[in-house]
C-alpha cells in the first residue's frame, strides 16, 4: 500500500484525490467480499421466512412472526462468481490504466513486474483481512480461460514470412533445446540432491524422475511472458520471432515430457520401450495438434465465405473455431497451442479476404482487448499464488535451481547456434545468442504445471512450486528489467518501423519468380520451386474454395495495393488534411513530376497577368503547402472509388468535395474524439496494435459500380462541377452565410493579388491526370 | 582426351577465380549447361525457352533475356547476345551465389550492389541507364500476367504510385515543373535497401559441400 500511495504523490497534488478516491473504492470493494460472505449468510432467512408469511392459513401451528417486507435485501451468493471474476478484471484494467499514468515507472519496470508486485499486494490484503485466498491459479481457470487469448493472439498476427524462413532454427531451439534443458537441470539437480550424504534432508527423498519431471516443467520458454517483455524492447524481427517461435513450439516437448514423466514417476523407472513410445508420443502430439488446428481453420475459412449477409456475426467465428481447436486438441492431450497457432494462420489469409473491414477491426480489436486483460490477469493471479501457496524454502534447491536454468540456456544455446549457422544463410552473431538466451524467460505455464502436480505421487510438490516460483520471479524481475538497457548497451538491432512500400512488395514478388525460374534453369528444385509450386496450388484450388466471389482471382500485388491505398485515405482523413504525411520526408512531388510533360498553351499564359517572382513564391508555398499535398495523397485514389456510407446518397457532387475539403480542415480540432489515436506511447498493447497487423491494417471490398461513391477530383478546371477557387474566395469575401461549406483561404496580405494568382496558381498546380488530360484551352474563367 | 581433360581443367580454375563458384558447382553447372544446349557448346534462347518449368513463371521472358544480356558479364558492354558459351552462363549465374559468410560492411555493400544491379539490368530494358515510367509499368504488367483478373487501369497505377514513391523519398522538393526523368541505379539501391537483397537474392548451388536437400536433382 505504501508504494502505491507514495507513486501517487509523485504524480502530482492534482491527481491525488481521485485516485485516492479510486484507491479507497477498490479496497472497500474487496473487504465487501470478505464481510459479505457472512452477511450472506443471514439473507436465506429472511427470503424463507417471506414465503410463508404470504399463504394465509397454515395448517400445524407455525408460529410465524410476520417481518417486514424488505425494501432491500442482500443477496450475495447468488451473483458470487462473476461478481468476484468481474472484480478482478476490474482490478487488473484498472491497474494497468494506473501503470500509464506514472510515466516514469513504466519506462523503468516492465508492466510484468509490476503486475506481480500488484498480485502479491493484493494477496498480501487479502490475507491480513484474514480470508481464504482465492484458489485463482487453479488449472483449469488458467489454461481454458486465461491462456487461450493470449496465444491466438499470438497466432493470428504471427509474422509468416520471417516465422517460415527460420522455421528450421525455430525447430532446433524448442525441441532439442527444450529437451536439453530439461535433462540437463533435472539430471544435475538429481545428483546434486543425492550428494551431502552428512546432512540427511529430504533432498534424498527425491528420485531421479521427479527431477526430470521438475526439469521438464521448468525448462520450457515460456510465451506470455517472452510476449510481455519482448513487446517493450523493439527488437528486430528475427530475434522476436526466434525466441517466440520457441517458446509456442516448446508446448508440444512440454506436453510429451511433463506426462511422460507424470506417468511413470508413480511407476518408478522407464524402460527404454517408453522413451521409444515417448518419441512417437511427441510426433503425435505436435503434427496432431497442428493438424486439428488446420481443420478448424479451414471451416472457419469456409464458412466466412458465406457471411456476406450477416456481417455482425463474422468475428464471431473466427473466436469461437479457434476455440474449438483449442480444446479439441486438448481433449486428446494433444498440443494446444500448437492447434491455436496452426488454425490462426491457417485461416487468416482467407478470412481476412472474405470478411468486412468492420468485422476486421472488431476481431482485431477484441484479440487484442483479450489477450491484455489475460496477460494482466496471469500476472496478478501469479503474485497472489505465490503469498498464497504453501511454500517450503530449501536454499540449496532454489539456487541450484535458478544457477542450472540459467546455465543450461546459455550452453544450449551457443551449441545450438553453432551447429544451425552451418545451414543458415543469415547468421547468427554473438550478440544475437546472447539475447536468445537472456530472453529464456519462465513464466505462469511453468507454475500452472507445478500446481497440478498430485501431491500423493510428488511429496516434494511444495518445495518443486516454491522453486519453480523463485525462477520465474529471478527471470521476470531481473532478465526482465535489465534486458531492455542491455539491448541499448549491446547496440542490437532495433525493429525498423519502416512502412512496407508498393517498390518492395513489387520486388519481393519479382525476387520471387526471378529465383524460382533461375532454380528452374539450373534444373535444381530447390525451396523456391516448392514455394512456387504451394502458390500456384494455393492460388488454383484453395482461394477458389474459401474465398468468396471476386476477391479468389486477385492476385497479390493488387490486393496489396488496395490495402495501402485504403490505409493512405484512412490516414489522410484522421490526420487532419496536410498537417501529418504518411511519408517520412516531406514530399511536394507529385504525378506530374512523373507523367511526361505537356506543353502548357499559349492563349492561357497571355491571359494571366504578370508578377512579381517574389510574391508569386511566396504565394505558391502558401498554396502549395494546402492543395497540393493534398492532391497528392488523393491523387493515389483519384480514380479509385471511396465507399460513401449510403445515407449519404443524397448529397450532390459538388457538396461532397466541399465536404471533403473542409473535414480535412475540420478534422485538426476533431482529433481528439477520434477513437483511434495518432500517436501511441511505448505501451506494449498499443504497440501491438500498431506494429502486429501493420502491413494487413484495411480490408476494402471493391463492388464497384454499385455503391454510392465520392470522386474526388480537385482540379481539373474543365468539368462543370470542379471547384471552382475563384468562386469560393468571391463567396467568402461577400460573407456568405453559408459559410459553413465554404472553403476558408488563410487571410495573408496581399490578398487582392493573391485572388488573381491563384487563378495562374491553379493552372500551375492543375493535375492533369490520366483521365482529364484534354482541354487546357479552356479559360479558367468562363 | 587427356588434353581436353586438361584443357576444361584451365577453364575450370578460370572461372573459379572469376566467378567465386568452387570446382566443383562449376562441374555441376557445366553438366547442366550441356543437358540445356543438347551437347552443344552454346546456348540459345530456344534452348532456354523449351524448360518446362518456365511455363508458369510470369517473368519467363525476362528472365531468359538476362542471360543474353551483356551488361550481366560485368564487362561494361551493352546489347545482346544471341548465343553464350559456358563462361557467360556461369557469369549470370554467380549473381544468385550465396554470400560468404562473415562479411564486413565494406563486403556486403558490394555483394548488394552487384545484385541489384543484376536486377536493374533486368528492368531497363531500353540500356540509358534509367527506368523509364513505360519500362516500369511493363515490369508490372509482365508480374501480373499470369493472373486472369487483371485490370490496365490498376496495373498503371500500381507503376505510377511506384514511380511516386520512388521519386519522393529520393528528390523530396521538387518544383511543379519538374519533370523526373526515371529511376537512376543510385535511386533504385536508396528504394531497395531495407529489402537486404544480400541475404535473399541466392539460390543453394549443388555442390558437395553445401548441406542442401536435393529432391528431384537434374530433371528438367
Amino acid at each position: 500500500m505504501t508504494s502505491r500511495s507514495s507513486s501517487r504523490s509523485r504524480a502530482g497534488f492534482a491527481r491525488r484525490l481521485p485516485e485516492r478516491g479510486l484507491l479507497l473504492l477498490v479496497l472497500l470493494v474487496l473487504l465487501e467480499g470478505t464481510v459479505l460472505p457472512l452477511g450472506a449468510a443471514s439473507s436465506p432467512d429472511v427470503g424463507h421466512a417471506e414465503h410463508p408469511s404470504e399463504h394465509g392459513a397454515e395448517p400445524g401451528g407455525h408460529n410465524i412472526t410476520k417481518k417486514a417486507f424488505p425494501v432491500l435485501s442482500l443477496d450475495y451468493d447468488h451473483v458470487r462468481l462473476p461478481f468476484e471474476i468481474a472484480l478482478w478484471v476490474l482490478l487488473a484494467s484498472l491497474m494497468k490504466l494506473g501503470f500509464h499514468l506514472v510515466p516514469r515507472l513504466s519506462n523503468i519496470v516492465p508492466e510484468s513486474c509490476l503486475l506481480i508486485v500488484v498480485g502479491l499486494v493484493v494477496g498480501g490484503l487479502i490475507k491480513l483481512a484474514g480470508e481464504k485466498v482465492p484458489p485463482v491459479m487453479n488449472a483449469n481457470v488458467f489454461f481454458l480461460c486465461l491462456l487461450p487469448p493470449i496465444i491466438l493472439d499470438a497466432g493470428y498476427f504471427l509474422p509468416i514470412r520471417p516465422f517460415m524462413e527460420n522455421l528450421g532454427t525455430i525447430l532446433m531451439f524448442a525441441v532439442v533445446g527444450t529437451l536439453w534443458n530439461a535433462f540437463f537441470i533435472g539430471g544435475l539437480l538429481y545428483a546434486v540432491c543425492q550428494i551431502q550424504p552428512a546432512n540427511p534432508s529430504d533432498l534424498h527423498l527425491i528420485g531421479l524422475l521427479p527431477c526430470l519431471l521438475f526439469g521438464s516443467i521448468i525448462s520450457a520458454v515460456d510465451p506470455v511472458a517472452v510476449l510481455a517483455v519482448f513487446e517493450e524492447i523493439h527488437i528486430n524481427e528475427l530475434l522476436h520471432i526466434l525466441v517466440f517461435g520457441e517458446s509456442l513450439l516448446n508446448d508440444a516437448v512440454t506436453v510429451v515430457l511433463y506426462h511422460l514423466f507424470e506417468e511413470f514417476a508413480g511407476v518408478g523407472t522407464v524402460t527404454l520401450m517408453e522413451c521409444f513410445l515417448g518419441f512417437i508420443s511427441f510426433l503425435v502430439v505436435a503434427l496432431g495438434g497442428v493438424l486439428v488446428g488446420a481443420i478448424y481453420g479451414i471451416l472457419a475459412a469456409f464458412t466466412s465465405r458465406f457471411t456476406s449477409h450477416t456481417r455482425v456475426i463474422e468475428p464471431l467465428f473466427v473466436f469461437v473455431y479457434s476455440y474449438m481447436a483449442y480444446l479439441s486438441s486438448e481433449m486428446f492431450h494433444l498440443s494446444g497451442i500448437m492447434a491455436l497457432i496452426s488454425c490462426g494462420a491457417v485461416m487468416r489469409p482467407y478470412v481476412e479476404a472474405n470478411i468486412s473491414h468492420k468485422s476486421h477491426t472488431t476481431i482485431k480489436y477484441f484479440l487484442k482487448m483479450w489477450s491484455s486483460v489475460s496477460e494482466t490477469l496471469i500476472f496478478i493471479f501469479l503474485g497472489v499464488a505465490t503469498v498464497d501457496g504453501p511454500h517450503s524454502w530449501n536454499w540449496t534447491f532454489v539456487t541450484v535451481t535458478v544457477i542450472l536454468c540459467l546455465v543450461a540456456r546459455v550452453i544450449g544455446v551457443v551449441g545450438l547456434t553453432f551447429f544451425m549457422n552451418k545451414f543458415r544463410i543469415v547468421k547468427l552473431t554473438t550478440k544475437d545468442q546472447f539475447i536468445i538466451a537472456y530472453g529464456g524467460l519462465r513464466g505462469a505455464i511453468a507454475f500452472a504445471l507445478g500446481f497440478l502436480l498430485d501431491k500423493e505421487h510428488f511429496p516434494m510438490r511444495e518445495m518443486f512450486l516454491t522453486a519453480i516460483i523463485t525462477v520465474i520471479f529471478f527471470t521476470v524481475f531481473v532478465q526482465g528489467m535489465t534486458i531492455k538497457p542491455l539491448v541499448d548497451l549491446l547496440a542490437v538491432k532495433k525493429k525498423q518501423e519502416a512502412k512496407r512500400s508498393i517498390n518492395e512488395e513489387i520486388h519481393t514478388q519479382f525476387l520471387d519468380h526471378l529465383l524460382t525460374g533461375i532454380e528452374d534453369i539450373c534444373g535444381h528444385y530447390g525451396h523456391h520451386h516448392w514455394k512456387d509450386k504451394l502458390n500456384r496450388f494455393n492460388k488454383k484450388y484453395v482461394k477458389k474454395c474459401l474465398i468468396a466471389g471476386e476477391r479468389a482471382k486477385e492476385p497479390q500485388l493488387i490486393a496489396f495495393y488496395h490495402k495501402m491505398e485504403m490505409k493512405q485515405a484512412i490516414e489522410l482523413v484522421e490526420s487532419g488534411g496536410g498537417a501529418k504525411l504518411p511519408s517520412a520526408v516531406p514530399s511536394t512531388v507529385s504525378m506530374q513530376n512523373i507523367q511526361p510533360k505537356k506543353p502548357l498553351p499559349k492563349t492561357a499564359e497571355r491571359a494571366l497577368p504578370q508578377l512579381p517572382k517574389g510574391r508569386e513564391e511566396e504565394i505558391r508555398k502558401i498554396l502549395r503547402s494546402n492543395l497540393q499535398k493534398t492532391r497528392q495523397r488523393l491523387h493515389s485514389y483519384n480514380r479509385h472509388t471511396l465507399v460513401v456510407d449510403p445515407y449519404e446518397d443524397g448529397v450532390t457532387n459538388f457538396i461532397k468535395k466541399q465536404k471533403m475539403i473542409q473535414l480535412e480542415k475540420k478534422i485538426k480540432e476533431m482529433n481528439k474524439y477520434l477513437t483511434v489515436p495518432s500517436a501511441a506511447p511505448d505501451s506494449p498493447t498499443m504497440c501491438r496494435a500498431r506494429l502486429a497487423s501493420d502491413p494487413q491494417a484495411y480490408n476494402v471490398k471493391l463492388d464497384s459500380g454499385k455503391v454510392p461513391t465520392i470522386q474526388v477530383d480537385l482540379a481539373s478546371p474543365q468539368s462543370p462541377d470542379s471547384v471552382n477557387v475563384m468562386d469560393e474566395f468571391i463567396k467568402a469575401d461577400a460573407g456568405d452565410e453559408d459559410s459553413g461549406l465554404m472553403m476558408k483561404p488563410p487571410r495573408k496580405p496581399g490578398e487582392e493579388d493573391g485572388a488573381r494568382d491563384q487563378q495562374k496558381l491553379t493552372r500551375c498546380l492543375s493535375d492533369p491526370g490520366p483521365s482529364a488530360d484534354e482541354d487546357e484551352d479552356e479559360p479558367f474563367l468562363p | 582426351m587427356g588434353a581436353s581433360q586438361a584443357r576444361y581443367q584451365q577453364e575450370y580454375h578460370d572461372l573459379v577465380d572469376k566467378s567465386g563458384f568452387s570446382l566443383e558447382q562449376i562441374k555441376n553447372l557445366h553438366y547442366r549447361f550441356h543437358q540445356l544446349s543438347g551437347n552443344n557448346e552454346t546456348i540459345s534462347k530456344g534452348n532456354l525457352d523449351i524448360i518446362p518449368a518456365l511455363e508458369d513463371n510470369p517473368i519467363k521472358s525476362q528472365i531468359i533475356d538476362a542471360f543474353f544480356d551483356k551488361r550481366n558479364q560485368r564487362q561494361n558492354e551493352t546489347g545482346s547476345c544471341e548465343e553464350i558459351g559456358f563462361e557467360q552462363f556461369v557469369m549470370v549465374m554467380s549473381h544468385f551465389r550465396p554470400p560468404p559468410s562473415p562479411m564486413t560492411d565494406a563486403e556486403k555493400e558490394a555483394v548488394r550492389s552487384l545484385k541489384l544491379r543484376f536486377l536493374f539490368n533486368m528492368h531497363d530494358t531500353g540500356s540509358d541507364g534509367t527506368i523509364t515510367l513505360e519500362e516500369y509499368r511493363k515490369v508490372v504488367e509482365e508480374l501480373l500476367s499470369k493472373s486472369e483478373h487483371m485490370e490496365e487501369e490498376v496495373t498503371k497505377d500500381i507503376a505510377d504510385a511506384a514511380m511516386l514513391e520512388v521519386a519522393s523519398t529520393n528528390v523530396p522538393h521538387m518544383g511543379p515543373d519538374e519533370f523526373y526523368e526515371g529511376i537512376t541505379f543510385e535511386h533504385f539501391q536508396q528504394i531497395l535497401k531495407d529489402l537486404e537483397i544480400e541475404s535473399r537474392m541466392h539460390i543453394r548451388f549443388l555442390d558437395v559441400d553445401t548441406t542442401t536437400m536435393h529432391c528431384g536433382k537434374f530433371s528438367s
